[in-house]
Parts: structure tokens; sequence; C-alpha cells
């Protein structure tokens, strides 16, 4: 852990510290304790409900923690998210079903990116529509601005969801599974992109993934989690072991999806 | 005459807009709960012996009012507040009915309208409130843009998205309020839905949504003041007929259902077996 401390040192955006989440009855997270240094591409994996899209909402304040203390960019998020914070941080929800009449199109969605930053009373500008047709030039989709955001198929919607989290110009981007329900060449090319986008902005990323070996190509921190707690954190070399991913899928009855360590190999 | 063409170009502007929002945001029945809302404070005013209209106002501000919080608190689609407070009114005027003496006359008024003898202040009333929703639609376009396509997604970019979305409710409430003397809570409802459903067979664009719906509503109106003048019939019921019409003849040239025969055509006789 010392790599995260030497990480830390170049500067902490966020800080959860003991973080409880509840939802109803659910504890969504029990006391988690995280810091993400400036720059750095974590990777949240885990089994189903282990509580990785709450962190990644305790960080843009949509998930509310009823206790602990979470810090972003220098500001508490004690009493919420304040709207002028959340303007820069990026978000890519998971896949939703968009309504085929919803009357807005791709370009008008990208656009509301921009919206946190102009305000109210505040029209896009010509420089906003110029960066809203780059990114969607960039994302590939510059051919289907102008179509319902209803018509596009999943692969190009969550383009689209990236294009809109990157006109935000975000400090942070997190992103919910980005690539859920894809196939294999629509997910690696959005991945490319994430990437690119990663290197080429001055943003820190958080990406939440089922994806093992995703993870491990394209994250230099993961965190493990499982029933809201973090399992494990570090370099994916140093947490992906085979004793680790046992605890981390084992069911509770004794039994577990492990991969085979020739596979765990290959990841990283 | 000239009072009831003014209350159709104000009404009709005003409820459409409202539509506009209800019909996107798939809450359509909010026009009849506010509409009923105002009735039972209409009734309780008559029992209580205060202005009938104040109860309405009250009434039918305070339901718009509590529907977006309850469906947040209680992590609802919006519809089920809506539902709960449109039973909760009936049940409420039923009750005020049934204490009430004598006539009911002034209350089921405000259920039916009567745009053939709208008062000046009915119709200040109206300007004011119609110039408030198309400054809100003009000034808050883009806020109210984000919300209608989803409201996580307008929260995270950074819009006050509940405060946008409680707005639009309490906007949608104080039309109701408005128009209830001149229109009438039966009518209001028609336009309401009627002119936005109508454009909403036309085009994609929310800004073209929000003129066609305008538009419509205005000429639902007018035409039916106009023909309930030529053949002597009720005025309310022809123009929520007139409106219901149009709504008809968009969907049967709603170019959103025309499938491009020419583009299918080309297909038809092509193998199907892409390996070939």
């Amino acid at each position: 852990m010392t790599d995260k401390k030497d990480l830390a040192a170049d500067g902490v955006v966020i800080e959860i510290e003991k973080a409880v989440v509840s939802y109803r009855e659910d504890v969504a997270l029990r006391g988690v304790s995280l810091s993400v240094a400036r720059g750095s591409f974590v990777g949240i994996v885990g089994p189903n409900g282990a509580g990785k899209t709450t962190l990644l909402t305790i960080v843009n304040g949509l998930g509310k923690i009823i206790q602990g203390r979470v810090n972003v960019l220098g500001h508490s998020l004690a009493r919420g998210c304040p709207a002028s914070l959340r303007a820069r941080i990026g978000y890519v929800p998971q896949m939703q079903n968009i309504d085929p009449r919803m009357p807005v199109c791709a370009r008008e969605v990208v656009m509301m990116g921009r919206y946190g930053h102009l305000g109210f009373f505040r029209r896009p500008s010509r420089d906003d529509w110029e960066l809203v047709d780059a990114l969607l030039e960039k994302v590939g989709l510059a051919h289907l601005a102008r179509r319902p955001i209803g018509h596009l198929s999943g692969g190009e919607q969550q383009r689209v969801a990236i294009a809109r989290a990157l006109a935000q110009e975000p400090e942070i981007l997190l992103l919910d599974e980005p690539t859920a329900s894809l196939d294999r060449r629509v997910k690696e090319e959005i991945l490319a992109q994430v990437s690119g986008f990663h290197k080429a902005g001055n943003h820190t990323t958080l990406m939440v993934t089922h994806e093992m070996d995703i993870a491990a190509r394209l994250c230099d921190w993961l965190v493990l989690m499982k029933a809201g707690r973090i399992l494990a954190q570090g370099k994916p070399e140093d947490v992906l072991q085979q004793e680790i991913l046992k605890v981390l899928y084992e069911n509770g009855d004794g039994q577990y999806y492990l991969p085979r360590q020739r596979r765990i190999a290959n990841w990283i | 005459m000239h009072n009831a063409f003014l209350a159709g170009l104000l009404g009709g502007v005003a409820c459409s807009l409202i539509g506009v929002l209800v019909v996107t945001m798939h809450i359509s029945f909010i026009g009849v709960a506010i509409s009923h809302a105002a009735f039972a404070g209409a009734l309780l005013g008559t029992l209580l012996g205060f202005s009938p209209v104040a109860g309405a106002s009250a009434f039918s501000l305070a339901a718009a009012s509590i529907i977006g919080p309850v469906a947040d608190r209680g992590e609802f689609n919006p519809d089920t507040p809506i539902g709960i407070i449109f039973s909760v009114m009936i049940g409420l005027a039923f009750l005020f009915m049934g204490l009430l003496p004598g006539p009911k006359t002034e209350a089921l008024e405000i259920l039916w309208g009567s745009i053939l003898t709208v008062g000046e202040n009915d119709l200040v009333l109206l300007g004011v409130v119609c110039a408030l929703v198309v400054g809100a639609v003009t000034l808050f376009f883009k806020e109210i843009q984000a919300v209608i396509f989803q409201r996580e997604v307008a929260l995270a970019v950074g819009i006050p998205a509940h405060l946008v979305f409680y707005g639009m409710l309490f906007l949608t409430g104080l039309v109701i309020t408005a128009s209830l003397r001149s229109i009438g809570g039966i009518l209001i409802f028609n336009l309401i839905v009627n002119p936005a459903a109508a454009a909403y067979q036309l085009t994609y664009s929310l800004k073209k949504l929000f003129a066609l719906a305008g538009l419509f509503g205005v000429c639902s109106c007018w035409a039916g003041l106009v023909l309930s003048y030529l053949f002597n019939l009720p005025s309310g019921a022809t123009i929520a007929l007139v409106a219901a019409v149009v709504f008809v003849v968009c969907s049967i040239i709603s170019p959103k259902r025309k499938v491009k025969k020419w583009r299918c055509e080309r297909f038809v006789g092509e193998s199907s077996d892409l390996l070939q």
C-alpha cells in the first residue's frame, strides 16, 4: 500500500472515511474507506450486490451516506453535493432503457453535459456546440448527432453518455459498467475510447466493471468489493491473486467461480 | 365572445405548454387529480363560508406541491401519488357535498367552467399565468429538457433537478387554478393532454413540440368556439371534441409511423443467408 501513499502525495481528489450507506433495510456500504489520487484510473470490481455502484454514487452525491465522511475535490459532502461540484464530476450510469419517443436528439443529450457549467438563464454558446460536435466526432457518432436518442442502439447510447460526461470537462469521471451487455467489438471500441480520454484528459477515472480482464488492463488501481466492504485494494498484479479472488467470489455455500491461474496471469 | 376568444388564446397556450411537460413525463392524469382537488377546495370554501375560488386555488396548489416530494420520499413513480391525491380529493369532495346543505352551483361551475362568460379579472389572471408559463419554458428550457430526459442525469450534470421538477409540477397546479373558472376542470384536462399528444405525433424536437402544442391548443379553442356559435352547441364540449379530432388527424398523418416503403422493398426477395 506504500504505492497508494505515493499516489496520494500527488493530491487526493476523493477521500472516503468509514462511509455507511443504507437503502431501506439493506446496508449497501459498511464502513468503506478509500482515497483516490488525482489522475489515477481506479477499477471497482466484485460480485453483484457488493456495493460498487453505491461507492460510485457517494462521490457525486447521488448516493447519501448515513455515517462517515466523504471529501471530493476539497469539498466535504456532509451536507450533500452542491450542483456546482456535481458539474465537475462526469457520470455515466448503467445502461438504461430510453423511451424511443423521447423528444431529444443525441447532440442535445451531449450538450446536457454543459448545462451545469452554464447555470440558469444562459444558453449554450457556439463554443459549447463546437465542443459537443467534437466529442461526437471522437466517439464516432457525428453522423447520428441529430437522431433521436431513443432510436440509437445500446452501444451508441453508451457512447453518447460518455460524450455527455466528457462535455462536462470533468475532473473526475465515474463510469458504471460502461460496456455491460455490449458485444465484444463495441466493448473494445468503447474501452479504447475511455482509456484514450483518460490519458488525454487530466481527470481521475473510477470505473465499475464485472470484467476482471478489462479492469486489470486499464486500471492502475483496483478496489475489490464484497458485501458492502472493500476486500482488498492495490495494483492489479498485487490484488489479482487466487486466494483473494477465491474469497471475493465465494458465495457463502463454500462454492465459488474462480478463473484459472493461467487466465489471471493473462489479465496482468 | 371577444373575451372567450382571448381566454381560448391564453388558456390554450398555457394548458398546451404544460401538457408537453406532463405528456413527456407520463403524468397526464395530474390534470384530473388537480382539477378534482380544486373541486374539493371549492366545496370546502362554500361549506365554511369563504370564497370557493380561494378554496379551489389553495387545494389545487397544495396538491401540485406535494406530488413531487411524496413521489421522491416514497420512491414511487409520480403517477402513484397522483392517483392517491385524486382518490383523496374525490373522497373529500363527496364528504363536503354530503355536509353541504342547499345548491352547490358555484363549486360545480369550477368543475365545468364557462368560457363564454369569462370576466375581466379571470382574463387578467389567465394572462399573468400564461406569461409565467411561456417565460418559464423559455428561460428554463435546457433545465426542463434535461429533467424530462432523465432526472438522474440532470442531477449528475449539475442541475438542481428536484427543484426544477417540483417547479414544473407547481406550474401545472398554477395553470389549472388560473384556468378553472374560465375553462373548467374537465376542459383543462382535455387541453392539457390532446394538443401535446397531437404535437407528439409530429416531431422529435422538444422545441417544436412546445410550439406545435401551443398552436393546436389555441386553434382547438378558437375552432371550437366558432363551431359552437355556428351550430348552437355547448362551447366547452365542442372545444374538447375539436382538440380530440386534431389528435386523431395528427396520429393518422404522423410521420413517426410511416415505414419508408422504398427502403423495405429493396430487401424483398434478397437472400437472408449472409454466408453466401
